[in-house]
Order: structure tokens, then sequence, then C-alpha cells
């Protein structure tokens, strides 16, 4: 075979891979759309967060806007502090309510963020004093049937 | 009866002895081939030609399989998750077990039979009829000028071939879920982009299939260097390339995925 | 002809494993000579080249190329040794990925730096001399036997080296082939000045080109001498090797225990 076709051949083929790579990045991984580096952090306390895991999505009015970085356990408190980092694009008033929510019967975890009426707005490093806790089965099950038997008696 | 007993326990111990024996030697010989593979990267021309053989023309079977694989995982998942109401979430599955999982690994098995083995085929056979030996009669290193080239090639082709293999999987569940069966478009490719992670999914997978590469390529080239130079030898050679890589793929994919994704998700 | 040795062996040895191949083997090759080493299958002739090239190491004494000793040579200085060396492989061993221009040109490319018109006009030069430039696009599987040889010979004289070791350059070659492989040894020999040793047990073809003949039994020298010399001698294994009688001092049955024994016949008896 001539060296100019099989360089032309490796050379197509270098570059079906490079925009494989790219389709991946690009496209599945949706890479553009969240960029850490343009975001600010914020934290909340959390009396219970269910089964929210790191990097799951942090949502306003369903739409994503940015992802969970970091779980901690406070000693403090006892209860958890969770750190978020949001797209700098969207500013939040100090009083956004975040609560953690469920998509779905049996979907992921993810931290619902309501706004306020405040007029200033979070900045990085900020805390979210309003916080909702994940709802937890057992709980609901178990309040439910308390409800039950004391409505009986 | 006891003279069984010893015979089976002398077996075993040369049989352990061998294999570490011959680990070892695979190992040295590593480490000769990165030591030597100076001359390939300034002569690229070399490599590039390599390239041709391990990358080019295993694109065929790569597009095809992963078409392929894509479109069954499009259908099974699109059967599964319609039982819970979530067909939409069949872009999050497709992409996630392709990009995690079924991209480097199954890639790197075609690759293993197809480029791997070739390339045993070609060194055994180029010992075979004398031509590493008329090589070094040349003052002309056959570890520098033949099996360092090849082993720099699949180390590059293999991250490329799990990457279109995975796109071509990601478009072949496309083509089944929204244009066959008709779930909705946007909902493919949104849940899909909110569920993979550039970190976490894509990046590790690449990683793997990097290690996947010099893994497999490493088997090749020792496996061909090493062979017995006869016919046979080469085709037992051929054989224990793919047998050999196959399982290593495999092994190391349990043990990268386990010290990967512990801990998140 | 300049009687100036090219290459020196004293009490050369090797063995394999325990398996005594060679067994203290002395021998002296002039510049500008064709010499012939001949000897039964499997009577370590191969080794003896392995050794003169460096391959592999004796187990005692030693060989001398040009005033060096072989073996005591590091890397470096081994391959810079090799290529004043040529070698001419049993089948060629020509590389079967590059064509017939590509095969000659290997060694100057990856040895010399010279501008690629220079090597094309070099590499038809030596192809010329092995009357195969018209060939020169063709690839190794295209070739035939005789002319992969000759295209393996124009390659191992791609450098102009000192002296071209010959593995069995006869073997399965047709008459005409033959006696083409044949004249060209000499007649390249003489025109470059070089030294060749062919390693073969064709006795007829090979005593025509050769100045000096070695004869190797049980890894020593057996015999040796002028063609003349060995075609008129008359010691046993000479006498032998030279007419390929059947039985003689290399005998026709692998020892054995004897036969009447090997058979039972000798219980029987009792």
């Amino acid at each position: 075979m001539q060296r100019t076709t099989m360089d032309l051949w490796v050379g197509l083929f270098v570059g079906v891979g490079i925009i494989a790579l790219m389709i991946l990045s690009l496209k599945v991984g949706n890479l553009n759309a969240y960029n850490p580096s343009q975001s600010y952090v914020i934290t909340g306390n959390f009396e219970n967060i269910g089964g929210l895991k790191v990097r799951a999505p942090v949502k306003s009015a369903g739409v994503v806007v940015g992802r969970v970085t970091d779980i901690q356990f406070s000693t403090q408190t006892y209860d958890a502090l969770v750190t978020m980092s949001v797209d700098s694009r969207f500013t939040f008033p100090k009083d956004t309510f975040a609560s953690i929510l469920t998509s779905g019967l049996l979907g992921e975890q993810y931290v619902g963020l309501a706004a306020g009426g405040d007029e200033a707005v979070l900045k990085d490093g900020d805390k979210i004093m309003k916080t909702n806790s994940a709802m937890v089965l057992e709980e609901l099950i178990g309040r439910f049937l308390f409800d039950k038997a004391s409505e009986s008696d | 009866m006891f003279r069984h007993l010893i015979s089976s326990v002398r077996s075993i111990g040369h049989r352990t002895i061998d294999g570490i024996w011959r680990l070892g030697y695979a190992s040295r010989f590593f480490v000769l081939v990165l030591l030597k593979s100076g001359t390939s990267l300034r002569r690229f021309n070399l490599v590039i030609r390599e390239l041709y053989f391990t990358g080019v023309l295993s694109l065929i079977i790569i597009v095809v399989s992963g078409l392929f694989v894509g479109m069954v995982l499009g259908l099974q998942g699109f059967e599964t998750l319609q039982k819970y109401g979530s067909e939409s979430a069949v872009g999050t599955l497709v992409a996630l077990s392709l990009v995690r999982e079924l991209g480097p690994v199954v890639a790197a098995l075609l690759f293993a039979s197809r480029a791997g083995s070739a390339i045993t085929a070609e060194i055994g056979l180029m010992k075979a009829t004398e031509q590493l030996a008329a090589m070094g009669m040349m003052a002309v290193d056959p570890i520098a000028r033949v099996v360092a080239p090849r082993f720099w090639s699949g180390v590059i082709s293999m991250p490329l071939l799990a990457a279109i293999f995975s796109v071509m999987g990601v478009y072949g569940g496309y083509l089944v879920t929204v244009v066959f069966i008709g779930v909705d478009e946007g909902s493919y490719w949104s849940q899909m982009q909110s569920a993979v992670d550039f970190r976490f999914d894509i990046l590790n997978g690449f990683i793997k299939s990097c290690f996947f590469g010099v893994a497999v390529t490493a088997i090749a080239v020792f496996e061909g260097y090493d062979a017995t130079p006869t016919a046979e030898g080469v085709s037992g050679a051929t054989t224990r390339t793919v047998v050999t890589s196959s399982l290593v793929i495999l092994g190391l994919d349990f043990i990268l995925t386990a010290f990967m994704f512990r801990g998140v998700s | 002809m300049p009687s100036e040795t090219l290459i020196e062996a004293k009490g050369l040895s090797f063995s394999y494993d325990t398996r005594p191949i060679l067994k203290g083997v002395d021998m002296t090759m002039q510049r500008g000579q064709v010499v012939a080493i001949m000897g039964g299958s499997g009577s370590g002739k191969t080794t003896l080249l392995r050794l003169i090239s460096g391959a592999i190491r004796p187990t005692a004494g030693y060989v001398k190329f040009g005033g060096e000793v072989v073996h005591e040579l590091d890397r470096d200085a081994l391959f810079k040794l090799r290529r004043k060396m040529g070698m001419l492989f049993q089948f060629g061993a020509l590389f079967t990925d590059l064509s017939v221009f590509d095969n000659v040109a290997f060694q100057m490319r990856e040895h010399t730096d010279l501008p690629e018109p220079m090597i094309r006009d070099l590499v038809l030069m030596k192809l010329h001399a092995v009357g195969l430039r018209g060939a020169h696009h063709l690839m190794p599987n295209e070739l035939s036997g005789g002319m992969a040889r000759r295209v393996a010979l124009a390659r191992s004289i791609a450098l102009d080296p000192m002296l071209i070791m010959y593995d069995e350059p006869f073997t399965g070659l047709d008459p005409i082939s033959l006696s083409v492989i044949g004249n060209l040894i000499r007649r390249l020999t003489d025109a470059l000045g070089m030294t060749s040793i062919v390693v073969t047990h064709d006795v007829q073809k090979s005593l025509k080109i050769v100045d000096y003949v070695y004869f190797i039994a049980d890894g020593v020298i057996a015999a040796h001498g002028t063609p003349t010399e060995v075609k008129e001698s008359v010691a046993p294994f000479v006498h032998q090797f030279v007419h390929g009688e059947e039985d003689g001092p290399v005998p026709f049955h692998y020892p054995a225990q004897t036969y009447r024994k090997d058979l039972n016949l000798e219980d029987s008896v009792v």
C-alpha cells in the first residue's frame, strides 16, 4: 500500500476517534452546560438527607442549576452539612428555601431551591438558613400508623 | 498412592515456578520495550504505519459492534423501564452502561481478537522466518524497530476505538428508541446529559481504555516475540494472546472499577 | 591476495545446557577468501556462525574478528562490529512487509543519513550486482526462492561489509539458481574485497568456488584443506563426505544397544 494512502486513512481514523471523544464529552457528558469554574459555593444544614449523594443535581423550578459537591456530618449541630456548587449565572435571595426532594416515586434525590423574597442574594460561601429534610419513608409510615392508632382510640 | 500425592504437589510447584518465571520475563520484556521506545517516538512514521493495521483495520468491527450493542441496550432497556413508566430514562441507561463499562471492555475484547492476535502472529512469523535474527545481524534492535512501534500504535488506538464504540452505541440506542419506538428525543438526550458526569463517567472510561490498550498490546507483542519459531508455536501464541488478554481485560476492569466508582452513586 | 587474518578462533567451545555442540574449534580465515564449513546436519555449523557474529557467547575459547575478541565487546561495540558483517539466512529472511527496494535500503536508512536520491542509486547498484534491478518494486512473496536469496544477498552487501556469512545458501534451489548463487558469492567476494564463510553441505558446488574447506564433525574440526587437497584426501571421513557414502566414520545407525537385545532375541535364546 502507498504511504500516502496509509497516512490518509490513519489521519481519518485519529480524526474520527477525537471527534468521538468530543461527542462523548460534549453531547453525552454535557461538559459545556455545566462548568464548575464559573460557579459559587453555598452550604446548608439538613436534619436528614435521606439518600442524597455527592454529584446529585441542585434544581430550581425543575432546572438544574448546580450540583452537590460534598456531604459532611457536623459534630456541632449533629446534622448533615451539604455543600453545593451553583452556576454563577443564577443568583438566589438570602431567604431561599432548600429542600431534599425525590424525582418521581423511585427516582434519585436532589436539592430543590425555592426562591424567597429577600433583596440580598446568596454569595460564595453563604449558608442557607431555611432547609427542609428529606422525606424518609419509614418515618412517614410510622407517623401515618401512629395517627391511625390515635384516631381509633 | 503416596507417590501420586508427591508428584501432584510437585507438578503444582513446577507450574507455579514456571508461571512466576514467565511473568517476570514478561515484565522485563515490557520494561525493555519502554526503554527502547525512543526510536519509534522519534521516527513516528513507524508508528503511523502500525496505526493503520491496529486502528484503521479494526474500525469496521468496532463501529458495527458498537451500533448493535447500543441498539440491543436500547431495546432491552426500553422493555424493562417501560414497566416502571420511566422509558425516558433509556438514554441514561444506554449511555452509562456504554461509557463506564461496555465501551472500554467490549472494544478491548474485540481489539484483542482483531489487532492483538494479528500483532502476535506477525511478530511470531517474523521470528520464525528469521527476520528478527536478520535484523539483529544488521545491527538493528528488533525490539526498538519492530516491537515498540506496534506497542505504541496499540496504546494510541485503543482509547480512540473505545470512544468510537461508545458513540456508535449511543446513536444505536437513539436509533432504536427514538426513531423506531418513539421515545421523546429531548428526554433521551437530556436525561442522559443530566446523569452522565464528565469526570466520573467519561474520563474514567477513557482511563480504563488506556489501561486496556497497554495490557492487550503488551501481551500481544510479548507472545509474538516469545513464540516458538514454528507454525505450531505461532498459532499457539496467537491463541494465548486472545485468551490471556481477554482474562486480563476482565480482571483489570474489576480492579479499576472498584477503585474508580467506590463511594460514588 | 593479501594474506591478512580476519577471523581467528581458538579452542572455541559451546554447549547448550550440558550438551556440547562445539568442543575446541581452531580455525583462521584470511581476508579475501571464500571459506566453506562443511559437516553433517546438526554438527554445529550454524552455531559457529552465531559465535562469530556474537549472537551467543562461547563457553570456552574465543573468536577474534579483525583483532577484537567478539564476546568481550559490549552491546554498542558489538552492534558497531556487526555493521562490518553481513549474513545471508537459509531462506533469505527478507522483511515480508517491505518491498525488494526497501529491503535493500533498510540498513542504509537505519544506519546512515544519506539523502534519498543517493540511497536510490546505491540500492539499484546493489540490485544490479545480483541481476534483479528490474524487480525492485516487487514484494518478497512475489519472488522465487532463488530470487529471494539474491535479494537477501544484495541486502547483506548494502553497507559493503568485510565479511558475509552464508547459512546454507544452496538449500532447496534448482540447479540453475544454485549456480547463479554460487557464482555470485565468488564474484562479489572478489569484486568487493570481502571475506565469505559458506556453511553448506553441498559438496560439489562449493568445492568449485571456495578457497579453503573446514570439515566439522562431533564439534571438532575433522579435516581442512584446499579443495584440491580435499578431493584427493584419503582420510576416511572426508572421503565419505565428499563422495556421499552411506556408511563410514559417520555411521548410518544411531548409537544403540545391539539389535538382538533390542528385539528381545537374547532372552528367548536362553
